[in-house]
């Protein structure tokens, strides 16, 4: 505890004299670049070197997870594990991501509908989705559109419950001024309706996009003899622990990925949120 | 004087909110006329059912009883022949949408060609003098430019009377000025017919040709009263014209009596 | 006192038409393998769920299972929330560490938790402790985040008049960053809590430790769909349970602070 108030004050002091000092463009690229890539790099070079000293065959080191990242996924294991499975998981999320607010706006804008409904969805929400698997295996049998089915059934339950609070939280002012100026129904839910409601739907998209993936990894570990998820679980029945390893480090890089995309689509779409969020916030 | 006939009649308007309990009576009976192309104020004590009147007018909410009258017409819901300028600019202007966005949305269900809808966005914005900022967001301007598109967008609705709901109360002083001189302006130069909501007498009396003050809830219309003084109006010497001082201390008294709930037999301004 | 007798009344009717959706759902549950639309074997009727649901109820070894969860969620939690309030706080108050870390962590917060299972099990076999990688892991990104976000949305004004009134560092720590901070992480453990439970009975499912995702796999397994259908329904319960009452503390804590921020999990 001591130790913190210290490190604030060497902080704060670094940080006046660096502002003033407005160093040039090189330096700031340089800055930001040694910012970003710094402590990763430490922690490679600091895992390298434990991995190579000890003696636990769990942890390879990272040279020998590349390889084995190289050698596993660049080539065919890529059109027939990798795709399919990034397939079906852009499928359950645009299906989860169109169901979801195709019926959470209907919901959001008809109360005795709304209040029918609360309950029984709050429950579904509180299911947690990779128990659902077994369910919809039961149900629909070992199958590709199971999986999809399985992803849908995870994920658009907060898309949808986002979507019905966004729409309900429609501000009275701007519905009384598209009521006064006779705005149209369709427009009315197109220029209001789903604005209004998109911080919380992108809010909504965002867990739905989370629970897509851990979906589609669980249900291919569980049910399949392709796919993503089955091949980690199958190296680690096998003890190719840096193939395993490889897998581990190529969905992170699906979820990088997906977080990059949602990042620049978030930006797009809710640039007027950001905005408003940061002028109210000066 | 172009053609002053009867625009808006509002007649033993009365509004009562049903709850399981008991009835509040907000308006208990307002009656009055307005015509074409005049400035009416309508002015009173905080509490005195302003809005829910402004709202019963806009076809916004039902009245109790009573009619409300446009060119002859019952007003039964929100009307094309008026348009809102609300308080709330910030809630009433949609952040998604860009100036030029807003001031257009009312118009895309009229029948207009894209050239006519663009020439009529493109005036309103001009005669608020915000045509530079088209392309910005509301939330990057000021209150005042925000009020400013509002009023932009009713402009460009083309409405036979343009409703203000205490547009100004959220804005600062100078800007306010500002803001009351465009209005003015409208008026005279595009002979718009403006109904004025305010709690702020002598923004009434600057402004209006006529003002109504209106009593306390359960509300009537205590005074009807006319504002006699030059229709070219100037915030330094209209304000400083002794008439001034009179109509605001005449207006004042009444809206005191107002509070004190007194009904008035009206005297007349002299 | 108009205002909460129609409240009150619309209460009524909320709660009315909650229960007849609740019942209507039931009733086309209980239809639809009547009907023979769906082979009871894959649907089965909701009676004998809920006559599997009773006699669970009476079965010590059925608590047993929800008490392993449970254990492992609460331990999986703590951890986690202990964790990313130390860490969280020091990256948060310190400008170096957050733009020092900022990448890691961006990278390491969407791995998917359950791409680390296969290494759990290879680290742990079918122990509690290869569950509780999974969860702890999961969960902490959740408070983590929150927390640093918490400790520098520290009021600028607020924290210019601590310093003019000459408040120490210590008493800045208390009275200033830990208020402002304790509703982001109110909501982040609210959050974390229900990942955990997600990744508690998701472990136990795909592991095998012993719990109520075992049984839900045991059940599949056997083509036991009654027995399925019932440990979902419980694990639904749970998961309800655990929002509500996360919501509620959640909102006595939150009670004074207006801030809106958008929600996040897993």
């Amino acid at each position: 505890m001591t130790k913190h108030p210290d490190r604030i004050a060497v902080a704060e002091r670094t940080a006046g004299p660096d502002v003033a000092r407005r160093p040039g463009v090189g330096s700031r690229i340089a800055s930001s670049l040694g910012y970003s890539l710094g402590l990763p790099m430490l922690l490679l070079v600091v895992w390298g070197l434990l991995a190579t000293r000890s003696t636990n065959r769990f942890f390879p080191d990272p040279l020998t997870i590349f390889e084995a990242f190289v050698d596993t996924w660049v080539g065919p294991a890529f059109v027939e594990d990798v795709l399919p499975s990034l397939y079906r998981l852009g499928l359950g999320i645009t299906a989860s991501i169109v169901v979801g607010i195709a019926a959470g706006t209907i919901i959001g804008l008809v109360q005795w509908l709304r209040e029918l409904l609360e309950p029984l969805l709050e429950f579904f929400r509180a299911i947690p989705p990779p128990v659902l698997i077994p369910v919809v295996m039961l149900l629909l049998g070992i199958t590709d559109t199971m999986k999809v089915v399985v992803i849908v059934s995870g994920a658009v339950w907060p898309i949808l419950l986002n979507t019905i609070e966004g729409v309900r939280a429609t501000d009275s002012v701007m519905t009384e001024t598209a009521e006064s100026f006779q705005v149209t129904w369709w427009e009315r839910l197109w220029f209001l309706v789903l604005p209004a409601a998109s911080p919380r739907i992108m809010a909504g998209v965002r867990q739905g996009l989370s629970v897509a993936l851990i979906l589609m990894v669980i249900s291919e570990m569980f049910a399949s003899s392709a796919g993503l998820g089955y091949r980690i679980a199958y190296f680690q029945r096998n003890y190719l622990i840096a193939e395993m390893w490889s897998g581990i480090l190529l969905l992170g890089l699906v979820g990088v990925f997906l977080a990059v995309v949602f990042g620049i689509v978030e930006r797009r779409v809710l640039r007027w949120y950001h905005g408003l969020r940061e002028v109210n916030r000066a | 004087m172009p053609d002053r006939s009867t625009l808006l009649r509002v007649e033993h308007l009365r509004k009562v909110y049903e709850s399981a309990t008991g009835n509040v009576e907000a308006i208990g009976d307002i009656s009055f006329t307005m015509n074409a192309g005049e400035l009416v104020c309508i002015v009173g004590p905080s509490g005195c059912g302003k809005t829910t009147l402004l709202k019963c007018l806009a076809g916004l909410l039902r009245p109790t009883s009573g009619v409300v009258e446009m060119d002859g017409a019952p007003v039964t819901g929100p009307s094309p022949a008026m348009a809102v300028v609300f308080q709330e600019y910030g809630r009433s202007l949609y952040p998604w949408l860009t100036v030029r966005g807003n001031v257009e949305l009312p118009l895309r269900h009229k029948k207009f060609s894209r050239a006519q809808r663009e020439k009529l966005v493109t005036d309103a914005l001009v005669a608020v003098g915000l045509d530079h900022a088209a392309r910005s967001h509301p939330w990057q301007l000021s209150g005042g430019m925000q009020q400013r598109v509002a009023i932009a967008r009713a402009i460009a609705y083309q409405p036979e009377v343009m409703i203000m709901d205490e547009p100004f109360a959220a804005v600062d002083a100078q800007t306010r000025a500002d803001l009351e001189d465009l209005v003015r302006e409208l008026h005279t130069s595009r002979n718009m017919s403006i109904l004025f909501v305010t709690h702020d007498i002598d923004e009434s009396v600057y402004l209006g040709e006529r003002v109504l003050v209106l009593s306390k809830s359960p509300t009537w219309v205590q005074e009807d009263l006319a504002i006699d003084l030059p229709p070219t109006r100037d915030q330094i010497t209209t304000r400083a014209l002794p008439r001034f001082t009179e109509l605001r201390t005449h207006v004042y008294d009444q809206i005191q009596r107002a509070k004190r709930g007194k009904t008035v037999d009206a005297q007349p301004a002299r | 006192m108009a205002v909460p007798s129609t409240r009150r009344l619309r209460g009524l009717r909320k709660a009315l038409l909650g229960l007849t959706g609740l019942a209507g759902f039931l009733v086309v549950w209980q239809l639809i393998p009547t009907l023979g639309l769906i082979n009871s074997q894959y649907l089965p009727y909701v009676t004998d769920v809920f006559a599997r649901l009773a006699e669970e109820s009476v079965d010590l070894a059925f608590w047993r299972r929800l008490g392993s969860t449970m254990k492992s969620w609460a331990i999986g939690l703590t951890v986690a929330t202990l964790a990313a309030v130390v860490l969280g706080t020091v990256v948060g108050l310190v400008p170096f560490l957050r733009r020092a870390t900022h990448t890691m962590i961006e990278f390491l917060r969407p791995i998917p938790s359950v791409a680390l299972i296969p290494l759990a099990v290879l680290m742990f076999g079918i122990q509690m402790q290869a569950a509780l990688v999974i969860i702890i892991y999961a969960s902490f990104w959740q408070v983590f985040v929150q927390v640093i976000y918490g400790v520098a949305d520290v009021d600028a004004v607020a924290r210019d008049t601590a310093r003019s009134f000459g408040l120490t560092r210590r008493e800045q720590l208390t009275h200033l960053v830990l208020p402002t901070a304790l509703p982001y992480l109110m909501t982040g453990v609210r959050l974390a809590a229900a990942v955990a439970l997600i990744l508690a009975i998701t472990a136990e499912m795909v592991i095998g430790n012993p719990g109520l995702g075992r049984m839900i796999e045991l059940s599949r397994s056997a083509g036991d769909s009654v027995g399925l259908y019932a440990f979902v329904v419980v694990t639904g319960l749970l998961g309800l349970a655990v929002n509500l009452v996360f919501r509620f503390v959640e909102r006595r804590t939150l009670s004074w602070h207006e801030s809106i921020r958008g929600e996040q999990a897993l």
